[in-house]
């Protein structure tokens, strides 16, 4: 290379924001959103902290399915039986806790997410279906079993220490739900960025062959990502379960939707290779910032799905590299 | 030298027997799927040495090196560095005992940084155990300067141009401390000056007792840079001696060794030349080719030789529409086109099969009937509808123009040989009957035989009045199966000759077996100097 090209070269090299705006699509998108609710909702309610605090309870579920699904996307995979699992372990947390007591009903819901994790990542690791089939069947086995075994029925939680925990308390003004986000957020963020088996995990989806040649398990990689997803899926089930005071198998139904969206909005790929936790929690806030916005505005369920659909096409569609 | 028979090894260098070895592999064996890629190989290394492996095409070089590095678990044989007997076979193993390898781009994440990729599985960290990208930014950035070359450690990977990669995965690899370092082709991508860095680097290794193994087809390189060689020849080894006892010319002489008889024999149908259907003139392309002038007549096949990188393929896309011509002319049948895209050469008779079958050239699991008739499905409707009548008649056709040994029109593509899968690729594009036809690598990873028959296929297309331009890494084919034979080197051309004058006049006619094998040591040399008259070029 003549030094003349590596001038070039650098020349070309990024400045730090304006070359990548695209990167950073979710957060610009999540400002100017927040700024165009706050100046047309602002009779509405809308900024009233109670609302606020609002959003980020009712995202938190999603939030903490979505920093798992972050380390899914990353090494290439994907987990479409989070939202089912979700619901099982609703509805095993409220069995367990009926019959036996509160911690019972912990390791109940722990239990639910290990178990599932680690079929789904034996079916996928071991046999070779791909995660996408893996999950998607599991989605119907998870929420059949959770119809059977609770009746189609609601089971109450009648756990008041249980529930504050897992969703329903608070500690002055902040929620339990928000301190579970944050808390997993960071840890997460950590994991993946800082860590060698975060390192792993972007090794594993951005390249699988080149990983293997550098002596990667890659199989051990991608059975750890869908145990974690299916953890943090039961985790979401338990905060469901918490907040709701009840297991009911509809909890968490479609929510596998917005928790790629979430993380797809935050700047992961689809694709594996690149992920970012941070991105992945703007882009769950940005998806209840929306609903909350578009109820307030008075539109009806139908035409929420249509506006929160086509702002998603567009935060993705702008941040998609031109190839 | 006439006695070049297999198993021939140099007597003992004597200050060489006393030192243990570094690596020491002992009666290799290996297959895949009942291909000998291995048979009985001995290979030995020593600590503080630059051994250069040498050997053409499917000699088995990569094999006893991914053996050597734990990705292939040998079937017969044991290998044992620095007097430990590796038994696992694993890529675990093998960096364990201290092998590192560069793997021509192989090994690195197009979405990690570069620091990332060098330092991937042994990250260096923060007090608190956490990954410090910082000090591998800072590290890596030393590795750079220490082989006195300019990459950011901090851009990603996938942004990086060819040479920057290889320095990349050459940092990679060197960064890791190794008692035995193996490069594989590292020179390929790297600018003269890159190379000459790279070998300073390398004799430093070298005297603190690293083992380093060199893969090259650059003679000139091995000449310059390694003590002692070994090559390989249709799996099997052949010599190794020390670099003073083996000139270019020898070197050259084991790679080529003795032709089998199949490729020679294969029975030339001829026309003689018609006007010319494509001509380029003074063509440029993104990278390359770089100012080619190429004419192809009528019933003539013209093959392009080189090594990896000498715009060979680069051509052919530029010759398809796939690539753009950024100055110059391209004339088919007389008259400038304009190639945007593919689409644009298939319309002006011009059909490329390209270089990897099973990606760009058929659709595997599909039959055999909808793959010749994929290009042509507009011109076999009826009504909107396909018209399977004439889908089974043109796929007949082909099938037995070319031979194609299927067990029914209907069968996947998947279920055939390599050979005859190659024979569906060439007649699919035949079944848009073009002029000209543009065949890159299209023997490769297909046996003996299937060779010889896509060969006669191509003379015999060429006697039917195409024009056809001819893309092999093997020398031999190009012998066998060209008319004019161009020389590429830095996406230049810098031989053009009639096939004929790369024979021997003193074998005899009848010797065709030797014959072929004159003329091969003819052509390699004639890449080598083109390499160099290249190398020149690129210094002014």
């Amino acid at each position: 290379m003549s030094d003349a090209s590596l001038a070039a070269r650098k020349g070309r090299a990024p400045s730090p924001f304006f070359a990548n705006w695209r990167q950073y699509i979710i957060y610009i998108g999540f400002v100017v959103i927040f700024l165009v609710f706050a100046a047309t909702l602002n009779d509405k309610g809308f900024l009233n902290p109670n609302n606020l605090l609002n959003i980020v309870r009712q995202t938190a579920m999603i939030a903490v399915m979505a920093i798992a699904m972050t380390f899914v996307l990353s090494a290439g995979e994907i987990d479409l039986s989070v939202g089912a699992v979700a619901g099982l372990t609703t509805v095993t947390v409220a069995m367990a806790i009926a019959a036996a007591g509160p911690v019972a009903g912990v390791l109940a819901g722990l239990a639910t997410g290990l178990a599932v994790g680690m079929f789904n990542g034996w079916l996928t690791t071991r046999i070779g279906i791909p995660s996408f089939l893996t999950t998607l069947a599991m989605m119907g086995i998870a929420k059949g079993v959770a119809m059977w075994i609770s009746d189609t029925a609601a089971v109450p939680i009648l756990s008041p220490g249980y529930s504050w925990i897992f969703g329903g308390g608070s500690i002055g003004p902040i929620p339990v739900l928000l301190l579970w986000t944050l808390i997993l957020g960071v840890v997460g963020h950590v994991v993946l960025r800082r860590t060698g088996f975060g390192r792993r995990v972007l090794a594993t989806g951005g390249g699988e062959t080149a990983a293997r040649y550098s002596g990667i398990d890659t199989r051990s990689v991608k059975f750890r990502v869908l145990v974690i997803s299916s953890m943090a899926a039961a985790l979401a089930g338990m905060l469901y379960a918490g907040r709701l005071q009840s297991g009911r198998f509809q909890l968490g139904e479609g929510d596998e939707l917005s928790v790629i969206a979430a993380a797809v909005l935050g700047g992961t790929s689809l694709f594996g290779g690149m992920g970012t936790v941070i991105g992945t929690i703007v882009g769950a806030l940005m998806i209840g910032l929306i609903n909350n916005g578009l109820i307030l505005m008075g539109l009806d369920f139908s035409q929420q799905l249509i506006a929160r659909g086509g702002i998603i096409i567009l935060a993705v569609a702008l941040s998609q590299k031109k190839s | 030298m006439t006695d070049l028979a297999y198993g021939t090894k140099s007597g003992p260098v004597s200050n060489v027997a006393a030192a243990p070895a570094a690596v020491r592999m002992t009666s290799i064996s290996k297959s895949f799927g009942g291909v000998r890629a291995l048979d009985g190989v001995d290979f030995e290394v020593l600590p503080g040495e630059v051994h250069a492996l040498l050997g053409g095409n499917g000699a088995g070089k990569s094999t006893i090196l991914k053996v050597l590095n734990g990705v292939h678990k040998p079937d017969a044989g044991t290998v044992e560095v620095n007097g430990r007997v590796l038994t696992a076979h694993t890529p675990e193993e093998s960096r364990a005992a201290g092998i590192a390898m560069n793997y021509q781009e192989m090994s690195l994440i197009p979405t990690l940084t570069v620091a990332q990729n060098v330092f991937l599985t042994r990250e260096a960290r923060t007090g608190q155990g956490l990954i410090d990208d910082k000090e591998a930014e800072r590290l890596t950035a030393q590795i750079f300067d220490l082989l006195e070359v300019q990459v950011d450690p901090r851009a990603r990977v996938g942004d990086l141009g060819a040479g920057q990669k290889q320095l990349t995965e050459i940092a990679k690899a060197i960064g890791k401390d190794a008692k035995v370092l193996v490069l594989d082709e590292p020179s390929t991508a790297l600018a003269v000056s890159d190379v000459e860095r790279l070998f300073i680097f390398l004799r430093k290794l070298k005297a603190k007792g690293v083992a380093i193994i060199y893969v090259s087809h650059r003679m000139d390189e091995i000449a310059r840079i390694a003590d002692r060689a070994t090559i390989l020849r249709d799996g099997r080894h052949v010599i190794t001696a020390p670099l003073s006892e083996l000139p270019i010319d020898k070197m050259i002489e084991h790679i080529v060794g003795k032709r089998s008889k199949g490729l020679a024999d294969v029975v030339r149908s001829d026309m003689a030349r018609g006007e010319v259907l494509l001509e380029l003139k003074n063509v440029t392309g993104l990278h390359k080719p770089d100012n080619l002038s190429l004419a192809v007549h009528r019933g003539e096949v013209v093959g392009l030789a080189g090594l990896l990188g000498s715009g060979r393929s680069a051509t052919a896309r530029v010759i398809s529409g796939v690539e753009p011509a950024i100055r110059g002319e391209i004339l088919v049948k007389g008259q400038p086109v304009t190639l945007r895209k593919a689409g644009d050469a298939i319309a002006a008779g011009v059909a490329l099969v390209p270089e990897d079958r099973a990606r760009q050239g058929v659709i595997p699991a599909h039959s055999v009937a909808s793959n010749l008739t994929l290009g042509i499905l507009d011109r076999l409707q009826r009504g909107g509808l396909e018209d399977r009548a004439k889908v089974r008649e043109v796929a007949d056709a082909q099938i037995a123009r070319l031979s194609i040994k299927t067990a029914s029109r209907d069968h996947a593509v998947s279920t055939l040989s390599g050979g005859n899968q190659q024979k569906v690729v060439i007649g699919k594009w035949l079944a848009l009957d073009p002029d000209v036809l543009v065949l890159d690598e299209p023997t490769a990873g297909i046996d003996i035989g299937s060779k010889s028959e896509i060969i006669r296929l191509v003379r015999d297309l060429a006697a039917q009045g195409k024009a056809i331009v001819f893309i092999s890494s093997e020398l031999s084919e190009l012998l066998v199966a060209c008319d004019r034979i161009v020389v590429m080197a830095d996406g230049r051309a810098h031989f053009d000759r009639p096939r004929a004058a790369f024979d021997d006049p003193e074998v005899p006619e009848h010797d065709s077996g030797h014959r072929l094998q004159a003329a091969e040591r003819k052509l390699q040399v004639a890449i080598q100097q083109a390499l160099t008259a290249g190398q020149e070029r690129s210094h002014v």
